[in-house]
């Protein structure tokens, strides 16, 4: 067996979390710096691991062995090209977040144990192929998460801790039943258990049983997602978040609901995932519309993004569901290019916060004039997040758009409309943060990025930069494994992929 | 020219370089180093272009694609350059006028504290607006057609702290987008149709054997809407009088010589999709004609010297899109030409007007300049001649050649015909009254005021384009037709019929055309007539008289015939409450019901209180029964 590399990626961040927390309590100065040090070991192994990634479908740097034999459930890790982006995503905005934290003040070697856990359950969640070994990470990440929120959010934290906790809870409750039906009818169909995931590719479901499955594994991810209608845990959740938990939460967490959906629910269901297709379409587009208008009105800053997030998401969705190759490979990219942007407008919405106390739009005016860097860094993030073309969220947003008009050309028209609204929500809201002259006093003296807070973000614009002119360092990677899906989906149902050759008529 | 055409790519990169160079770099350097550095860039592009383009001109070399690499494999989305006669006078009008305006641009920013900044801008534009006219793919063209409107946001709010400034320039974005909402779908449909993005592999491609009838119209359709917008077209163009807010050289390079006129170049570039549709053509120049009428309506009763320009190129915008639009594409192309020239430099002698009396915009406030800013008034005055149409002017070829294709085509188009030539009319009734109202008369001035010629930053630019403005119509007349011939490869493939049959046919001296001639210049001569009879010569009894029966039409057209409020009750109003409206049902109903379900729970929690230990162990053994009856229950009815 080969180095394992994937259980070692794992390992990493848990075992930073321990130094950090043996660390001397008093040695305040020591804690983060450590934490980002240490953090920035599982950047390199991921970089290793994009290096040595060969662009072909089927999971690479495999590991299995046998945890509960008698119960099939197995230590079974590997990843694709959808699984590798995301893995180097979240390793990238780890060391990010500790850095942009050095104004959590309560118990900080716990807040930074708690990222760097986190860290460790999101590698775990994209790298496992058995589905027990899934769910065990997909439920422990939301204990640092909800202690994240919970203990360093500000005044209304408990609620919105709680109330992210139990909506996602009972997405888990009904997933897990979903995991264990399927175990079942694989031991029913071939006489041993198992919980893995190739296994469980070859059950042949009936269209009935891939309609309830699909619709609980579905239920869940959908509310992780999140999309309309189940959506009202996360302004909440960002509102309340501390930076690092807002930047993780809408740069990486919600990525586990469309991930799930390619990874699960079109690869297992793929009769139910064709059907009810259109149904995931309409809540993905309603999202879309909704998600950017409602962000259009809010009056706080973060939850504009918040909602932002809504929004950018439904078109995630809407790629997934379209079953093309580049409505696939659209979403993917999304994924990352919303975490890159959304995170550096939440890390910006932090920054504000640090230094004004806070995120109500009315409360600034005229910031540009005392924060031009900031405003610049601002106003950079904000043109990536409306899909300026050259950026990276084009790319993504692009491809679902194009993707999508090939199989479902109304949904992708009333999609575009987002492209619109994104315009005027961000652009409203910057006119108002930063443009005219400062007239209130608290912010005629607020101070520009300093060196640190420059430097959080001079890796975020680079990958927006890169991802939008050059997507393909990405893209090839992603390709193989979206298209083994729309395979699948081919090869089991009486799906077919439209598709276009240059100089023939279209349909 | 081998060796050339592998570095086009510079025609755009050393703009971009230069940007980037004083995006950072800038603040070290004192006035007028940012300045010089962003002239030498886009110079240098200017002169590469030049090379690059005798070879064209000369028939010596043929259109060239330079591939510079994949951006969406998938979709045929790539970064190609495509260099042909089309896109080389394109890049020459962008990189000339661009050069002479960052030269202007040295001596109007000086002494404003982002100096530098301005030119980071300035460089960035011209980048993306060559990004745009080199790309032989559409991605890229929309690149660099979303990178202008992101320019042309940057510069209108410029000046910031100017709430108005501000608003303005989030307006021409949202605006626009209105339209890229339309340019993507049809993006969409070309790529669902062709399979590709290439140009070279669907519209320059014998488009005819792909697309339907139905089909070439929706993406015709949706093209021109993405033009509307970009173009400052019925019903997008309300955003382009606001962009004045940004500096002057802004308003010439962006708003009027070059990204104004993308959407024209994106029609010409696609009139092989425009043909095949029976209607698309008529409502392209419907569209313009409407535009340049009531643009033109507009135009005579403002009273800000920027103001009247901007409804100006509005309406000039139109008259190109009249022309585009009645299949006389080179007449379009050459009328977005002579435009650059003379409207850049109507609105670079508007800035030295403006610089010269401290920032004064009211043209009530104005008159008598002549004597004071004599360079100003000379090369204004050849520009005035130029845009009414005045033979030998620049503006007399080109305007008379559209007005000529459109009479051409017969039928509903001699409606069209009758709209232009009205609004040539209007044209040389309100650019007079606008040069009277300046230079003539007696000073207005606010008081104290000591109106300065520009310096020569700004002055020479001004000469060399009242040169350009003055002679550019010999580039394409009648007898010769240089530009028409030097454009043939790019439309005879697109419309040989028309280039065969009935352009020769109405430019060729057969009387008709010349008697089109005289008539177009003598609507010209018969606006100037009545403008400087109204504002110059009449008696002062008249003029009360005048402006006394005029009151409600003048009223009317001072405030642009109530559009923005319009627009404002119907949209951007009923948008809002909408949104707010979403937002409360969010809260109220969606999350409510949340919540709703959360406080039931919570009730029967209470009256089960005895049951609950409230320990994390029994929730947990909670969840576990919840998890084996869900599960039985979905085995059960799954269906197995």
């Amino acid at each position: 067996m080969d180095f394992p590399m994937l259980s070692v990626l794992i390992l990493v961040p848990v075992l930073a979390a321990l130094v950090v927390m043996v660390l001397p309590a008093d040695r305040t100065e020591l804690h983060l710096p450590v934490a980002l040090v240490l953090s920035l070991l599982p950047v390199g192994l991921a970089g290793i691991l994009f290096a040595r990634f060969e662009s072909a479908a089927g999971f690479q740097f495999v590991e299995q062995a046998a945890l509960i034999e008698r119960w099939g459930i197995s230590w079974h890790l590997g990843i694709d090209g959808i699984a590798l982006p995301l893995i180097l995503l979240t390793t990238i905005l780890i060391p990010i977040s500790i850095a942009a934290s050095t104004s959590i003040a309560k118990s900080p070697q716990l807040f930074l144990a708690m990222v760097l856990l986190l860290e460790a359950g999101l590698i775990g969640v994209f790298s496992a192929l058995d589905l027990i070994v899934f769910f065990v990470f997909f439920e422990a990440i939301l204990i640092p998460m909800y202690f994240i929120i919970g203990i360093w959010g500000s005044e209304n934290r408990i609620y919105a801790a709680i109330k992210f906790f139990l909506y996602t809870a009972f997405g888990s409750a009904l997933m897990l039943a979903g995991i264990i039906a399927l175990s079942v009818l694989q031991q029913q169909k071939t006489g041993f258990a198992s919980f893995d995931y190739s296994d469980l590719l070859t059950l042949e479901l009936t269209p009935g049983t891939q309609a309830w499955l699909f619709a609980v594994f579905g239920i869940a991810f959908a509310i992780k997602v999140p999309m309309f209608p189940v959506h009202t845990w996360l302004p909440d959740a960002h509102v309340q978040a501390p930076t690092a938990g807002s930047v993780l939460l809408a740069g990486v967490m919600l990525k586990l609901g469309t991930y799930g959906f390619l990874r699960f629910n079109l690869p297992l269901f793929p009769d139910a995932a064709v059907k009810y297709a259109p149904v995931v379409a309409t809540l993905a587009v309603i999202g879309i519309v909704y998600g950017a208008a409602v962000a259009i009105v809010q009056t706080d800053l973060k939850k504009l993004v918040a909602y932002s997030s809504v929004s950018h998401l439904g078109f995630i969705m809407l790629g997934i569901v379209a079953f093309t190759q580049s409505g696939l490979d659209g979403g993917v990219i999304q994924m990352v290019n919303h975490g890159i942007t959304t995170g550096a407008l939440f890390l910006l919405v932090g920054m504000l916060y640090e230094r004004r106390h806070t995120k109500l739009i009315a409360d600034f005016g005229g910031l540009q004039k005392t924060m031009p860097v900031f405003a610049g860094v601002f106003l950079f993030s904000t043109f990536a997040s409306i899909g300026l073309p050259g950026l990276n969220g084009f790319v993504g947003e692009f491809l679902v758009l194009v993707g999508s008009y090939a199989t479902r050309p109304a949904f992708a028209i009333i999609a575009t409309a987002g492209v619109v609204l994104a315009a005027i929500y961000l652009l409203w809201a910057y006119e108002r943060v930063f443009t005219g002259e400062p007239d209130k006093p608290e912010n005629v003296n607020v101070a520009d990025l300093n060196l640190r807070e420059t430097l959080i973000f001079v890796p975020l614009i680079i990958l927006i930069l890169t991802l939008g002119l050059y997507p393909k360092v990405l893209l090839d990677r992603i390709e193989p494994s979206t298209a083994a899906i729309i395979d699948r989906i081919e090869a089991t149902t009486d799906f077919v992929e439209p598709t276009f050759v240059i100089g023939e008529p279209g349909e | 020219m081998d060796f050339l055409a592998d570095y086009l790519w510079l025609i755009i990169a050393l703009p971009l370089a230069g940007a980037v160079a004083l995006h950072f770099g800038g603040k070290f350097l004192p006035e007028p180093l940012p300045g010089l550095v962003a002239v030498g860039a886009i110079g240098t592009a200017f002169l590469i272009a030049a090379a690059a383009f005798v070879p064209l001109a000369t028939g010596e070399a043929e259109a060239h694609i330079l591939m510079l690499w994949d951006w969406m494999p998938g979709i045929g989305a790539a970064f190609e350059i495509r260099w042909d006669q089309l896109s080389a006078l394109m890049t020459l009008i962008v990189t000339g006028v661009g050069t002479l305006i960052h030269i202007y641009s040295i001596g109007y920013m000086h002494g404003d504290p982002r100096f530098s900044r301005f030119f980071t801008y300035l460089n960035l534009f011209a980048a993306s607006m060559l990004t745009l006219v080199l790309a032989n793919n559409y991605a890229m063209m929309f690149v660099g057609w979303e990178l202008v409107g992101l320019c042309s946001y940057l510069l209108i709010s410029f000046w910031f702290t100017r709430p108005s400034a501000a608003a303005a320039g989030k307006k021409a974005f949202v605006v626009n987008r209105i339209g890229d909402f339309a340019f993507i779908v049809g993006l969409m449909l070309v790529f669902t149709q062709f399979g590709s993005l290439s140009m070279s592999e669907t519209v320059l491609s014998h488009p005819g054997e792909v697309l339907s009838p139905g089909t070439a119209t929706a993406i015709a359709i949706l093209f021109l809407i993405g033009a509307a917008g970009k173009s400052a077209q019925i019903p997008l163009y309300v955003w382009l009088p606001d962009a004045m807010e940004g500096p002057t050289p802004v308003s010439a390079l962006i708003h009027a010589a070059t990204m104004v006129t993308a959407g024209v170049y994106l029609i010409a570039r696609n009139a092989a999709i425009f043909e095949l549709s029976p209607v698309a053509l008529p409502i392209v120049a419907t569209v313009g004609a409407a535009t340049a009428l009531v643009a033109a309506l507009i135009a005579v009763g403002q009273n800000d010297i920027k103001k009247v320009l901007a409804y100006s190129t509005v309406s000039q915008l139109g008259y190109m899109f009249l022309a585009v639009g009645s299949a006389g594409y080179v007449a379009g192309v050459f009328h977005l030409m002579t435009h650059a020239f003379f409207k850049a430099l109507l609105f670079l002698g508007a800035g030295s007007v403006i610089h010269g009396m401290h920032e004064e915009q009211d043209m009530r406030k104005m008159g008598g300049l002549r004597t004071a800013m004599p360079i100003t008034h000379a090369t204004m005055l050849v520009a005035t001649l130029a845009i009414a149409g005045i033979f030998p002017f620049a503006g007399f070829f080109s305007k008379d050649e559209i007005l000529a294709s459109v009479f051409a085509n017969g039928g509903y188009y001699l409606v069209l015909w009758g709209v232009g030539l009205f609004t040539a009319f209007l044209t040389a009734y309100y650019m007079t009254r606008q040069y009277i109202m300046v230079f003539w008369g007696k000073p207005r001035w606010v008081e104290g005021l000591k109106p300065h010629e520009s310096s020569l930053w700004m002055t020479v630019p001004l000469m060399v384009l009242a040169v350009l403005s003055a002679g550019a119509g010999f580039l394409n007349t009648p007898q010769l037709l240089t530009l028409e011939h030097y454009l043939e490869p790019v439309f005879e493939a697109l419309h040989p019929a028309h280039l065969e049959s009935e352009l020769p046919r109405i430019l060729g001296m057969d009387g008709l055309a010349f008697g089109l001639a005289i008539v177009s210049l003598g609507v010209a001569v018969i606006g100037i007539a009545t403008a400087g009879f109204v504002y110059a010569r009449s008696s002062e009894r008249f003029r009360q008289w005048f402006a006394n029966a005029t009151r409600r039409p003048m009223n009317a057209s001072e405030n642009a015939f109530w559009v923005d409020k319009f627009y404002g009750k119907t949209i951007v109003l009923p948008g809002k409450k909408l949104a707010q409206g979403l937002a409360s049902f969010d809260s109220f109903f969606v999350d409510g019901a949340v919540n709703g379900v959360a406080g039931v729970v919570q009730r029967i929690g209470m009256s089960l209180k005895p049951l609950q230990s409230g320990f994390v162990r029994s929730y947990g053994a909670t969840f576990v029964a919840g998890v084996i009856g869900l599960v039985i229950f979905f085995l059960t009815r799954g269906g197995l």
